[in-house]
């Protein structure tokens, strides 16, 4: 297959961008979107050319490093996939694809397709964790956690922290990722103890980093990780909690 | 030691092809362990009792570092921070989060023990050295069967949402290799959960000002002074800028080596340069030659593909493997009739038959491979069929046991499963071997630590599935924060390097001169065509099955490719930037001369053990023959400080006294 890439391509978090135009042509259906840029590095050192930088670690769809934004859209143009697992055979022979970075404000570019993604840890660090130093712990069978709480648990704690619902967003929300940890850890009993205080610690750090959430739901179209809609509303209801109630739990 | 009398190997290009074993190493002074000198259950609370203790006042006195920010270096630094430690975290990823514990999936072990199904510490220490092939320390066995009970406990309460029955107790399940229930575990994203609630722990003692953290940074020497790691040297990798950090002990979770194969299930950016640069300052490397080949990674299909995508090996309690009785059978599976597969695991192993542990699976389909009865396009793989638990539990129950994983199949390969057998092929995974310590986890640099696949002790020539995230976890939480601080005791009082020591300047300029030449070199071709044919190379010599002919020759390839890439590299950009082809350069230079001593420690270790098969030591049945007599240590190595000088192997005598010695067997 014969693909044209155009590929947007930066220096630093200074310099001003531009598009450049490569073309691969021999692409293969079973190639993934990150191996089509492999082969196109492959061709650009070859030929004396810097190669175009971009961010994947995994490759499995679990570390959440890569994505970049294919034709407008972030990851790629299959729902719900990383970029690693974005396929060739999605593209048809001779099509023209526009590889971006990310794009949102509270992701600045370092390089080419690489963004600063280190806003969403900010968040994390205001609260996203539970108070239990290391031999503390009780026993974690005294306890008892219904089979349906730690598998919806375990649907929000999915989140590969990828970004890519940042970007999808018109506002540039971290509705979806902020609210997943808020709900991942308000249905563990260990988590409940600062439930109050973590709410209102995360919000406002997310608030100061992203922008306002007007549940167009577009997140939901690109998470890797299927994340529901659900842990939008847990933003609100949060906040609402901790608002009310005036206490730390 | 019989090696040394190896026929010479077929010449290959310009190299010498006179590798005389004899010629390339010598033997140094034996090693200690330091283990308690108690009975190895006793161990570890004997050595706790033993420990000296730095008193809470005390603790913001002392500077530790710890590289890695995986389970094993989220763990170290978060528990070393909520003690009160000053803790400097040095990660190249842009989170803690994105190491490469994340991509665990089966699940975690621990000996609690809580069912009726005979599990206890004895046993999980039983089935982990006796799996390991008696090459591990037994009492690094015991510390981490005592401490898996506080490891699920810790995870638990800190937010992984392990899997729960329906009256909401812990649930587990089985794995390879064992015979009772004893593996935790939250679907298929085990390395995920516990990943990401270490990773929080740390960012919560980030925000509580015990540890700074250094994201996008990595680091490419260590410090030696006096004897002792005070420091490391770091490059940030969006700035380029070089600079020396010091402390008064560091840490190394840095992680395994697998990917000197190049086709691997890690992680792209998995490397081994902070533990390879510690080697070159004096740090011994163990049993590098003990590398485990997943049974049930994909196979390789293009020549762009970029790893192994491993596939879960709980696959294998239901898919049956088998490949056609007739070599060069172009039919497809489904046209081959029942009668015409050859079920070689279920025909050779039929007690533990598909469950085999992974080193004997492994090898058998190697050699089902070799034998020319490959199936695929490039007849390098073997079928995993799931026809027959179709037909016998419907496709409803086999789809919710493994949906994930078949769907995670058809998006890599664009099969689905349920019509047609999986193809899989052993591909390179976790490493065994890792930097020599002794039983406190010390290097033999006094002050480096080790913690997590970085290191040696637990696994053997083997490991256990669900075993590496425990390691990690254990190293992490409930090893290093006592014995780091009883280092740390005897310094009271000393102040940390300082920064303009000639230690720190040497090995400042040792990392600026080693970045200047890759980016002055002028060559042609890329660093990835180096890696690439470093990976093929040791597939070939130092894969599933080694002989002495092919490591030897191995050796001379690695030393030519070597040379080829110091008079060819080119690293296109600058120092001063984001430079992904320079870091690329850094590390594969650095693999090039750890294969080297990868093929030699094979070459050296001249019996089969584990996932080391020596086709010159085997049964007249195809099995591995161990030799306890004169094979039952530790090979830790020393690398020559000159390119002409000798490798120096050292040896840890392992004494096995709960589980004696025997042979393995799975038929």
């Amino acid at each position: 297959m014969k693909l044209t890439l155009d590929v947007w391509r930066q220096e630093s978090r200074t310099t001003v961008g531009r598009f450049e135009t490569y073309e691969v042509t021999d692409a293969t259906p079973e190639m993934t979107l990150l191996e089509l840029i492999d082969r196109l590095n492959d061709q650009l050192v070859h030929e004396g050319r810097e190669p175009v930088a971009f961010e994947s670690d995994c490759r499995e769809g679990i570390c959440g490093c890569c994505g970049m934004t294919v034709d407008g859209k972030p990851h790629g143009p299959q729902d719900n996939t990383p970029s690693c697992e974005q396929h060739v055979r999605s593209f048809t022979d001779g099509e023209r694809v526009v590889l971006e970075p990310f794009r949102s404000e509270a992701f600045p570019v370092i390089r080419d397709l690489i963004v600063d993604r280190s806003a969403l840890d900010r968040v994390i660090q205001a609260g996203g964790h539970v108070a239990i130093d290391a031999g503390t712990a009780p026993d974690a069978d005294i306890a008892p956690i219904t089979f349906e709480a730690a598998e919806r648990a375990l649907d929000f704690a999915a989140c590969i922290g990828c970004g890519a619902c940042v970007a999808a967003c018109p506002n540039g929300a971290a509705y979806l990722f902020t609210g997943s940890k808020l709900a991942h850890l308000s249905l563990l009993p260990h988590g409940k103890q600062e439930r109050g205080t973590r709410a209102v610690a995360m919000i406002n750090q997310m608030e100061h980093d992203f922008g306002p959430c007007s549940t167009y739901g577009e997140c939901t179209v690109v998470c890797p990780a299927g994340i529901p809609l659900t842990a939008i509303a847990a933003i609100n209801k949060e906040r609402m909690r901790s608002a009310f109630r005036r206490r730390a739990d | 030691m019989t090696a040394a009398t190896t026929p010479a190997p077929t010449p290959s290009g310009t190299v010498d092809p006179q590798i005389d074993l004899d010629l390339l190493r010598t033997l140094g002074a034996p090693l200690d362990g330091r283990v308690p000198e108690v009975p190895a259950a006793l161990a570890w609370d004997d050595r706790r009792l033993h420990y000296n203790l730095v008193s809470p006042n005390n603790r913001r006195k002392f500077t530790v570092i710890v590289v890695g920010s995986g389970l094993a270096g989220a763990g170290a630094a978060a528990a070393l921070g909520e003690l009160g430690f000053n803790v400097e975290c040095f990660t190249y990823h842009d989170a803690p989060r994105r190491a490469h514990s994340v991509a665990a999936q089966g699940g975690i072990n621990a000996a609690r023990a809580r069912k009726v199904d005979n599990d206890s510490v004895d046993r999980f220490v039983k089935d982990t050295v006796k799996g390991g092939d008696f090459r591990g320390r037994e009492a690094d066995a015991y510390r981490l069967g005592a401490e898996s009970v506080r490891v699920i406990d810790h995870m638990n309460a800190i937010g992984a949402p392990f899997a729960r029955e329906y009256g909401g107790q812990l649930a587990t399940r089985s794995f390879g290799g064992v015979q009772v229930s004893r593996t935790y575990y939250t679907r298929g994203q085990t390395g995920q959960q516990l990943q990401v609630a270490g990773a929080n722990a740390l960012l919560r003692q980030v925000a509580a000002g015990t540890v700074t953290l250094h994201t996008r940074q990595e680091m490419l020497d260590l410090i030696v002074a006096d004897g002792r790691a005070q420091g490391i040297v770091v490059r940030d990798l969006v700035t380029g800028e070089i600079r020396a950090v010091t402390a008064h002990a560091v840490v190394l979770a840095t992680g395994g080596y697998g990917n000197i194969y190049h086709k691997s299930t890690l992680a792209k950016n998995s490397n081994a340069t902070a533990a390879w640069r510690a080697h070159r300052r004096g740090a011994l490397y163990a049993n590098l030659c003990f590398i485990q080949f997943h049974p049930t990674a994909l196979p390789l299909s293009s020549e762009w593909q970029s790893k192994t995508i491993l596939m879960s090996e709980s696959l294998r309690n239901d898919g049956r493997i088998w490949v056609p009785k007739q070599a060069d059978d172009l039919r497809k599976p489904a046209d081959i009739p029942e009668d015409e597969r050859d079920y070689y695991l279920e025909r050779r192993y039929p007690a533990f038959g598909n469950l085999t542990p992974r080193d004997v699976a492994s090898r058998a389909a190697r050699e089902r491979i070799d034998a020319g009865f490959g199936v695929g396009p490039l007849k390098n793989s073997v079928y995993l069929d799931f026809s027959e638990a179709i037909a016998r539990l419907g496709r409803d129950t086999v789809y919710t046991r493994y949906s994930n994983l078949f769907h995670m199949y058809q998006q890599a390969t664009g099969d689905d499963p349920f019509d047609t057998p999986m193809r899989i092929a052993p591909g390179a995974h976790f490493a065994m071997g890792g930097l020599w310590s002794d039983y406190d986890m010390m290097t033999s640099v006094p002050g480096l630590f080790v913690g997590g696949e970085v290191g040696w002790g637990y696994h053997g020539a083997n490991r256990l599935g669900a075993n590496s995230l425990l390691s990690a976890c254990v190293d992490g939480w409930f090893t290093l924060p006592y014995s780091v601080p009883n280092y740390l005791a005897g310094l009271l009082g000393q102040p940390p390097l300082a920064a303009d020591h000639e230690a720190v300047t040497e090995a400042l300029d040792d990392v600026q001169s080693r970045v200047t030449r890759l980016l002055g070199n002028n060559g042609t071709q890329g660093p990835d065509r180096f890696h690439k044919r470093l990976g093929e190379l040791l597939y070939k010599y130092a894969g599933v099955t080694r002989t002495p002919e092919g490591l030897a020759k191995g050796i001379a390839e690695i030393r030519a490719l070597r040379e080829e890439f110091w008079a060819d590299v080119r690293v296109l950009g600058t120092g001063d930037q984001l430079n992904q082809e320079l870091e690329r350069a850094g590390r594969i230079a650095d693999y090039l001369e750890m294969a080297e001593l990868l093929c030699l420690d094979g070459l050296d270790r001249d019996e089969s053990c584990g996932a080391h098969f020596r086709a010159d030591h085997q049964s007249p049945d195809g099995e591995a023959m161990r030799d306890d007599d004169d094979w039952c240590f530790v090979s830790a190595w020393e690398s020559p400080a000159t390119p002409h000088g000798m490798f120096v192997r050292h040896d840890e005598p392992l004494r096995f006294e709960a589980v004696p010695l025997q042979t393995r067997n799975y038929k």
